[in-house]
Parts: structure tokens; C-alpha cells; sequence
């Protein structure tokens, strides 16, 4: 269809005399918006727009409900070491370092493996097995992660157990964050940040293999062969051009796990013992984090208590947020992010 | 996108030109049996031959030896896990050393970093393995007795025989908050994925980008919010209802992205035939683009749910729990399969925790087999046409040939 102005009537109508200049020019053909379309835009336009309402509707919420504790506490939320319902001290200084502290240990595990994994599936496997460990990965993101909870506290724990045991004693006196102080008994080495962190790992391999192996596997074919082409080796060539082309993909790959690992909680709320003190040594038995405090919490009727783990909650979704962001922006700044954005 | 599908396309001088490379390359290399050394040979790159298939062997075989005269006889170590990180490191060493012998450093370097990738993929692959045999193994005694398919747990104390008591209430559960997240984060979701591929405009970006930090929400931060706007400040009671709303919180954004992928990957060309056709939008989209994305679309819903069904914080915060079945998830509680193993597992009694394990499997059962449905039903592009549809198509183009004057239609 073409627009109804009248300058599109008048240049429509010389075709059929022929010869004039005019009808040659290309004419700018709008289609008109029927009614149904408009409404179809309409729907669609807030059903996209409804994710913003979502997110501005769980931050409005969370302040509104966590205001009541914010006010109570003030600054101290911040600075304050224990949570205590009963006499209404309320503070994340322990939560949130802890929670930080068991995503390092997560990140520290998981990257090394992700990123190996990540070279092995989109340069070394064989065509026939690519694709299968693709879809393996994937299934390791669906796995609940209450199947990880029990999975660490039931499997890997009383088998981690002698490992740890063996690394504070040899290594210990040399490396202090390794130390056990609180003697050997076997309940000083379980419910450790370095336990939870090992299972919270497991959670963030396949976030950022998946992310990594999309990033490696669009180096260009170009480059690929012309390291060939100069004699190179293929661990020269993933050396070369494809870890290089997939740096920003990757760090914001990380990032991205590091989030998902900051927010995870039945699995850490299922294997820590709760300890409001700032973890110093990760193979110590005791820890917590801001998810785990609200999986644990929740159930406490007090309104103020509840207010608090709100606050607690914005915490957490604030900071999330964050790192997100700041994983997006790497990802967009990068060469391959660069190659990927429409 | 748009700008993938430039570099992609190709003017008419290189399609020539490549057919005629193509059409020239079948004859270049000649019949492998005649072992001529000019002749142009095909060069493997990295691949598996005999030799790094005997070293490795040998290397395994050697270190295994080593690490159980050291591990278990020499030093004072033991444990499963230490044994194996003693093993792999010394199979790397041995490898080295055996590699070392036959090849010059560059070879060896890259046979050394093979193994330790390829060892990754393996590890990976054997923690998912392990994860779910582990939970059939330990969750199979109370699986085997059929009346955990068949009662709730009211009955049922903590020293109750595993004979008692069972998940029912629990699947019930699952399915009906799972369904509910599904109504409503379906349409939403995929509307949302059309709006930002179809539509466009200023606002698709940061669309997209919400959508993605939406991803990343954590699951309890979900759970809290309906949790503080359903429940605390709306006032109405915890309920399989607000569970199936934090699950929606979840689910939507995992099914826009997928769904988003999907839809972008249907051909421009569809679209103006059907714009070419006099068909307007809301017509193109509802009869040609979605149509077209169907089975990407499917995908996308089955993942969704695939992830909704395991998730236990939002649960954990908006549904309440019970022991009891109760199949109305509007009102009073109402448990669900993630939610009874976090409370089951907790318990001191082993028939407690056994119970927990066969929720799990239960669990891990529903969530393979949607997965394995969107594997199944998601493995075509968009447009690429399933066995029956191409069979359908062959039908109808062979009845055009026997009714000509049928073929108006």
C-alpha cells in the first residue's frame, strides 16, 4: 500500500504517460497502520515494557518493606556484625563479606574448569561429540540446585572432608586463611565456605562455559588459518586468536557467574552452619550469606525482622544488579561482544 | 543481526565463483592410493592417532601405578578425592615425560594442553553423571515403594516406616504452580521477545538489557518480592497462586531471551511475502513469523520450564508449606517437590532424608524429560521442516499433479 499524501498521488499518476523524469525518482512507499496494528503494537509495546515494571516494582517493594528496618538501624546496617531477632540488632557487615568470600572460592574453582571445558568443546572435540556436550552443559544449568544441596552435603562432603584436613595440616602453618583453629575433631573441617564454594562452583561452570564456547567458537576463520598458515600449532592458534578475540566475552563471562554465585542460596543455606562473624579462614567450619540469612530468617514472624531481611534482600538485588551491568557493558565493549550485538 | 546476514549474503560474482571452486575441488585430491610426494595431502590438525592413543594409555596406566605405591603405601595420604588429584597430576607429568621422548616441545606441548581440555570435559561430564547417579542411587529405596506415588505425608511421623507416607501431595504440587508460572509467563515472555525483534525501535535495547539482568535476578530476591507485595502488603495468605507468581518473576525472562534468539532467526524474506501479500502485522506475525518459529519457540518454553520446576527459594518464601494434599493452589498451602526435600532433608531419620532423596529423583526425572523434550522438539532451524510436515508437503504437491484443475487453491 502506498501512503495517502497527496505528493505520492501526484507522483503516481505521470507512470502511465511515460518518458517523465519525475516517475523515475524513488518514491518512499509508507504501508498505513491499520487499526489491528495499532492495537497489536500496543499490546506487545507493554508487554515489553512490563519487564521494567517488574524490576522498578521489586525494587520499589523491597525499599518499602525494608524502610521500616533501615530506619530502626540507620547506618549501623551497614557496619553491624550480627543479626540478632530478638533484641532487634540487624546488620550485613558479616553476611555480605562471607557471601563474597564463598563466590571467590566458587569463581576460583569453577573458571579454571569453565574455560578449559570451554577450549575442549569448541576446539579439540570431535564434530560427533559436540554437539552432546553442548546439550550436557546446558542440562548441568537445569539441574535444580536443591539436587546440588544434597548432592554436596550428602556426596561430596564426608569425601572432601580428608583433603581439607590434609591441607591445613601441611599447609596451614604457611598459609594463614588455611588454618583450622578450632582442633581436630571432624565437625572443624564440614560446613566450610570452601565446601559451599566448591558446590556453588559446580553451579557456575556451565553459566560460563556455555558463555565462553559461544565467544571462542566465533573467532574468525580467517585469522584461525592464517595462524595455521605461519606453522602454528592448534594450542598456538587457541593461543593466539581465539583466547585474545574471546578476553572481553570471557571476563564478562566471569562476572556473570560471579553474580549468579553472590545470589545462589538453597544449596548454601542447606550445607553452611550460620555464623555471623566475618570468615578469615575459608576451610573453618561456619559461614553465611545475604541469600542464605533470608532462606533461613523468612519464617520469623516479627514485622521488624522481616523488614530487615527486606533490606537485606535489596542488598543483594542491588548488588547483583551491579555486577550484571558492569558484565554487559564488558561483553558490549569487547571485539567479540562486538561481533555478536546486532 | 541484520548486520550478520550482510556479511553472510553473497553477490552473484562469488556464488560463481565458488561453485566453480567447488565444483573443481572433488577433483584435486586424487585417489589416496597412489602415494605421490608431490601430490597434495590433507592435513590433520590435533585429531587422535595411534601414537598419542598408546602414550596416553601408557601414561594412565603408569601413573595409576605410581599413585598407589605412593599414595596408598609410600605417603601418608588417603581418600578417594586425594588419590584422584594425585592421579591426574602425575598421568600429566608421566605424559610429559613419555611424549617427551618421541616428539620435540611444541608437540608435546600441544598433546600436554589436549589432555588437560579434554580432562576438563571429562571431569564436567563426570560431575553431571555423578549428581544424577547419585540421587537415583540414594533416592531409589523410597522411589521403589509405590505408595510414595500415592499418599501425602499426614499420616506419616518422623520414625514412620518407609512404607508410609509418600510425595503425591507434592508432584501435585509442582505441577499445578509449574503450570500456573507457564500461563502466565509464556505469553508474556514471548510477546516481550516479538516486541523487541519485531517491533524494535529505541526501546529494544534497553528492553533487552533489563531482560537480561532479569536473567541473573536471584532466585530468594523473587520470592521475596511477591513475598513483600502479595502477601505482606496485599495481605492475602501464602499459596501455591504466590508461588506460581514468583515462578512467573523467574520463568519470563528465560523465555523472552530463548524465544528472542528464535525469532530473529526467521528469514526477512517471509516476512515481506507476507507483507506482499497485503497481510498486515499482527496477521505477518500470527500466521508466518511464530508459525515459522515454532519449534525454537517450543524450546524456549520447555528450558523455561525446565528451570521454573527446580526452583526452591521463591517457593521456599510464598507457598507455605503442609503436609497435606491440597490441590487448590488458591488457597491455604500448598507444597511442592523442591520445597518437601528442603524440609524432609533436614530431619534426623534416615527414612526422612530417603524420602527427600526420592523427591529429588522425582525431581530430576520431570526436569530430564523436559529436557529432553526441547532437545527433541528444538533440534530444526526455524523454517527447516519436520519428517511429517515434509511428507505432508511431498503429498499435496503429488495430488497438484493428479488433480491439475484441483490446483487453484
Amino acid at each position: 500500500m502506498i501512503s495517502r499524501t497527496p505528493g505520492a498521488v501526484r507522483h503516481a499518476e505521470p507512470v502511465g504517460g511515460g518518458g517523465d523524469q519525475a516517475a523515475d525518482r524513488p518514491r518512499r512507499i509508507t504501508a498505513p497502520v491499520t487499526p489491528g496494528d495499532l492495537v497489536f503494537r500496543g499490546v506487545l509495546r507493554a508487554a515489553g515494557l512490563s519487564v521494567f515494571l517488574i524490576m522498578g516494582l521489586i525494587a520499589f517493594f523491597l525499599l518499602l518493606r525494608g524502610l521500616q528496618a533501615l530506619h530502626a538501624t540507620g547506618w549501623s546496617f551497614f557496619t553491624q556484625e550480627k543479626w540478632l531477632t530478638q533484641s532487634h540488632v540487624f546488620g550485613i557487615a558479616a553476611v555480605l563479606p562471607d557471601g563474597v568470600i564463598i563466590a571467590m572460592v566458587a569463581l576460583v574453582i569453577a573458571v579454571p574448569v569453565a574455560l578449559t571445558t570451554a577450549v575442549y568443546v569448541s576446539e579439540y572435540a570431535p564434530e560427533r561429540i559436540r554437539s552432546a556436550l553442548v546439550s550436557l552443559v546446558d542440562l548441568m544449568a537445569a539441574i535444580p540446585s536443591i539436587v546440588y544441596g544434597l548432592w554436596g552435603l550428602f556426596f561430596l562432603q564426608p569425601r572432601i572432608v580428608g583433603f581439607v584436613r590434609w591441607t591445613t595440616m601441611h599447609l596451614g602453618h604457611w598459609i594463614p586463611f588455611l588454618k583450622v583453629r578450632s582442633g581436630d575433631i571432624g565437625a572443624s573441617y564440614t560446613s566450610s565456605p570452601f565446601i559451599v564454594g566448591t558446590v556453588v562452583s559446580l553451579m557456575i561452570i556451565p553459566i560460563v562455559t556455555s558463555l565462553s564456547r559461544e565467544v571462542f567458537s566465533q573467532a574468525p576463520q580467517g585469522e584461525r588459518e592464517g595462524a595455521y598458515a605461519l606453522g602454528s600449532t592448534r594450542w598456538g592458534m587457541v593461543r593466539s586468536v581465539v583466547l585474545p578475540f574471546g578476553r572481553g566475552g570471557v571476563v564478562g563471562a566471569v562476572m556473570l557467574g560471579f553474580g549468579r554465585a553472590m545470589g545462589e542460596t538453597i544449596a548454601v543455606a542447606l550445607i553452611i552452619s550460620p555464623k555471623f562473624t566475618v570468615t578469615t579462614h575459608i576451610l573453618e567450619n561456619g559461614a553465611n550469606s545475604i541469600s542464605s540469612l533470608i532462606a533461613l530468617h523468612f519464617g520469623e514472624s516479627d514485622p521488624l525482622s522481616l523488614s530487615a531481611l527486606m533490606a537485606a534482600g535489596l542488598v543483594l538485588f542491588g548488588l547483583t544488579l551491579v555486577v550484571n551491568m558492569l558484565a554487559a557493558v564488558v561483553i558490549g565493549r569487547s571485539r567479540s561482544g562486538a561481533a555478536t550485538a546486532d | 543481526m541484520t548486520s550478520a546476514t550482510d556479511r553472510i549474503a553473497i553477490t552473484p560474482e562469488e556464488h560463481a565463483s565458488m561453485t566453480t571452486t567447488t565444483e573443481t575441488a572433488p577433483a584435486a585430491p586424487a585417489p589416496p592410493a597412489a602415494p605421490d610426494p608431490d601430490e597434495q595431502r590433507r592435513i590433520r590438525l590435533g585429531g587422535v592417532d595411534a601414537g598419542t592413543v598408546r602414550t596416553n594409555l601408557g601414561a594412565a596406566a603408569g601413573s595409576l601405578a605410581l599413585t598407589w605405591v605412593l599414595y596408598e603405601r609410600v605417603l601418608p595420604f588417603s581418600g578417594a578425592f586425594g588419590f584422584l588429584i594425585f592421579w591426574y597430576l602425575l598421568f600429566l607429568a608421566l605424559s610429559w615425560a613419555i611424549s617427551r621422548l618421541q616428539w620435540d616441545v611444541r608437540t608435546v606441548r600441544e598433546r600436554l594442553v589436549q589432555s588437560l581440555v579434554a580432562g576438563s570435559g571429562l571431569l564436567v561430564v563426570a560431575l553431571i553423571l555423578d549428581q544424577i547417579g547419585y540421587v537415583a542411587f540414594r533416592g531409589a529405596h523410597a522411589a521403589s515403594h509405590s505408595n510414595f506415588f500415592t499418599q501425602d505425608m499426614r499420616h506419616t511421623a518422623t520414625l514412620s516406616p518407609i512404607t508410609s507416607g509418600g510425595a503425591l501431595h507434592a508432584v501435585v504440587g509442582s505441577l499445578e504452580q509449574l503450570g500456573l508460572a507457564t500461563l502466565f509467563a509464556v505469553p508474556l515472555g514471548i510477546a516481550a521477545a516479538v516486541f523487541m525483534s519485531e517491533i524494535g525501535g529505541r526501546l529494544a535495547r534497553p528492553v533487552r538489557t533489563v531482560v537480561e539482568a532479569m536473567t541473573a535476578l536471584p532466585s530468594i530476591v523473587a520470592g521475596l518480592f511477591i513475598l513483600g507485595v502479595w502477601i505482606l502488603t496485599l495481605g492475602n495468605q501464602k499459596s501455591g497462586f504466590a508461588a506460581s507468581l514468583a515462578l512467573t518473576v523467574m520463568m519470563m525472562p528465560i523465555v523472552t531471551r530463548a524465544a528472542e534468539v528464535v525469532i530473529r532467526l526467521v528469514p526477512g524474506t517471509l516476512r515481506e511475502a507476507s507483507y506482499a501479500l497485503g497481510g498486515s502485522q499482527w496477521r505477518t506475525v500470527l500466521s508466518v513469523v511464530l508459525p515459522t518459529a515454532r519449534p525454537g519457540l517450543v524450546t524456549a518454553v520447555v528450558l523455561g520450564m525446565a528451570r521454573g520446576v527446580g526452583e526452591t527459594s521463591p517457593v521456599l518464601l510464598t507457598s507455605g508449606f503442609t503436609s497435606q494434599m491440597n490441590a487448590d493452589p488458591f488457597a491455604e498451602h500448598q507444597v511442592s517437590l523442591p520445597l518437601y526435600i528442603w524440609n524432609y532433608v533436614r530431619y534426623p531419620s534416615t527414612d526422612m532424608v530417603a524420602r527427600a532423596f526420592a523427591a529429588a529423583l522425582t525431581l530430576m526425572v520431570i526436569v530430564l524429560v523436559l529436557f529432553v523434550t526441547a532437545r527433541l522438539v528444538g533440534g530444526r532451524r526455524p523454517g527447516e521442516l519436520s519428517r511429517r510436515q515434509r511428507r505432508l508437503v511431498a503429498r499435496d504437491l503429488a495430488e497438484s499433479f493428479t488433480h491439475p484443475s484441483d490446483g487453484t487453491s
